[in-house]
């Protein structure tokens, strides 16, 4: 998309905006939902293939016995945590981690194709990482925040549940009953917003970085020595950047994946 | 660029779609698989500790076994040494009584020899005698008439 007249400033604004429908609060991010639905019909039916062959019968091999180590250690990893029935839990891990492994991914394509693939399809914007849309990493940290809640009712009962939420951690004192509330209130709400934000500011961190190394080149409108030297500089920085990206890629997956765990099975505590 | 807005709501259906799926359809089909296969994993490791203790318990037995059968072995050999010299004392024993038995017969036989031969010379001296004293006499003794006197001479030879 990078036109020869395109000002940095431009440029980089037109790989911030998203392709939208709407007006107000019922405006839709096509390009994020687009994605994102695509990416977890895609984990869906890798997931499923792979389960579809699983047998006790026969080894693994390709496709299966990657899926067969990702899920174990995954389930692995969330009973280090969790000392329970953790099908469930282990379900929703494997779910996130999945399924943001597959949108960060996103990142590490190269920074103009998405736009030009969806610009064939007459789509003015194409902003291709869903896990920079603050709509998407919320959506999940919300559900997280529904099974905290869920979980400690589910484990206190509704009245204990509440009791604890004036009685912790100062003490049952009526007088402490509304600073327990405030204090508990910052509590439950830091852990949506600190997942919401985390993985949201990594992969627009991420994203904002690759724009800014493929600036390098864009004012170069002819073959020179300085250009090509550019060029260069933009494909070494833009490689080094892309192999450490990798990293966060799946770090901030991971982050995403344990901390849900810890949390709920924290909310199964008693105080 | 922060702001929610109804992307948020397709984004959680997404969310709970996904998740209903692998929940109900994807860590089902692989936990039943994998824990079967841990299960038998593990049976697989402690039959092998199992067998690796039988073969222990079973070199030991042998180890016994083939000291028994050693000592036994000693056994039947020591028994068939002694045996076989029994036989040979048996057998020199059968051999110098028959080797005597012989030489016993040997010696009847030569006492038997020795009188049948004294008897026909006896006779043959008589007849000698006889016909000597014939000659002497001028006449012929007859033999019938003279045989007693020929035997009474016969055995004062």
């Amino acid at each position: 998309m990078a036109v020869e007249t395109e000002t940095p400033s431009a440029y980089v604004n037109h790989h911030m905006t998203h392709l939208t429908v709407g007006q107000g609060f019922w405006t839709v991010h096509v390009d994020t939902l687009v994605v994102s639905s695509a990416l977890a019909a895609l984990v869906a039916l890798l997931l499923w293939l792979a389960a579809r062959r699983a047998s006790s019968e026969t080894t693994p091999t390709g496709l299966g016995a990657f899926i067969e180590f990702v899920y174990d250690w995954v389930d692995g990893e969330v009973g280090n945590i969790y000392h329970g029935n953790r099908r469930f839990l282990t379900a929703l891990a494997l779910t996130l981690f999945t399924w943001i492994v597959a949108m960060n991914m996103t990142d590490l394509l190269p920074l103009d194709a998405p736009g030009a693939v969806a610009g064939a399809f007459g789509a003015k914007f194409w902003r291709v990482l869903p896990t920079a849309d603050i709509n998407g990493t919320a959506a999940m940290a919300v559900l997280v925040l529904l099974l905290v809640i869920g979980t400690g009712i589910r484990s206190k009962g509704a009245g204990g549940y509440l009791h604890e939420w004036i009685s912790a951690p100062f003490g049952a004192h009526p007088a402490l009953w509304i600073p327990n509330a405030i204090l508990n209130l910052i509590e439950l709400a830091a852990k949506p917003i600190s997942l919401a934000m985390r993985l949201f500011g990594n992969m627009f961190a991420g994203e904002l970085i690759f724009m800014l190394i493929a600036l390098l080149s864009l004012s170069v409108t002819r073959v020179s020595a300085g250009g090509v030297a550019l060029v260069g500089v933009q494909v070494l920085l833009g490689s080094v950047w892309a192999v450490f990206h990798i990293l966060i890629v799946l770090l901030q997956a991971f982050i995403f994946m344990v901390l849900p765990v810890v949390y709920i099975a924290m909310a199964e505590e008693h105080h | 660029m922060l702001s929610i807005n109804a992307t948020f709501i397709g984004q959680f259906i997404v969310l709970l779609v996904l998740l209903w799926f692998i929940y109900k359809v994807v860590v089902p089909m692989l936990a039943g698989p994998i824990e079967e296969r841990q299960r038998r994993i593990a049976q697989g490791l402690a039959a092998g500790e199992k067998g690796e203790q039988a073969l222990t318990a079973a070199r030991g037995s042998a180890d016994a076994i083939i000291r028994e059968a050693r000592e036994r072995a000693t056994q039947i050999i020591d028994h068939a040494q002694h045996r076989a010299n029994e036989m040979v004392e048996e057998a020199k024993g059968e051999a110098s009584s028959e080797g005597a038995r012989l030489v016993e017969q040997a010696h009847q036989q030569i006492e038997l020899d020795t009188t049948r031969a004294r008897e026909s010379l006896r006779r043959e001296v008589a007849g000698i005698a006889v016909g000597a004293a014939s000659k002497l006499l001028g006449k012929e003794i007859d033999a019938t008439k003279h045989a007693e006197l020929l035997n009474q001479l016969a055995t004062q030879i």
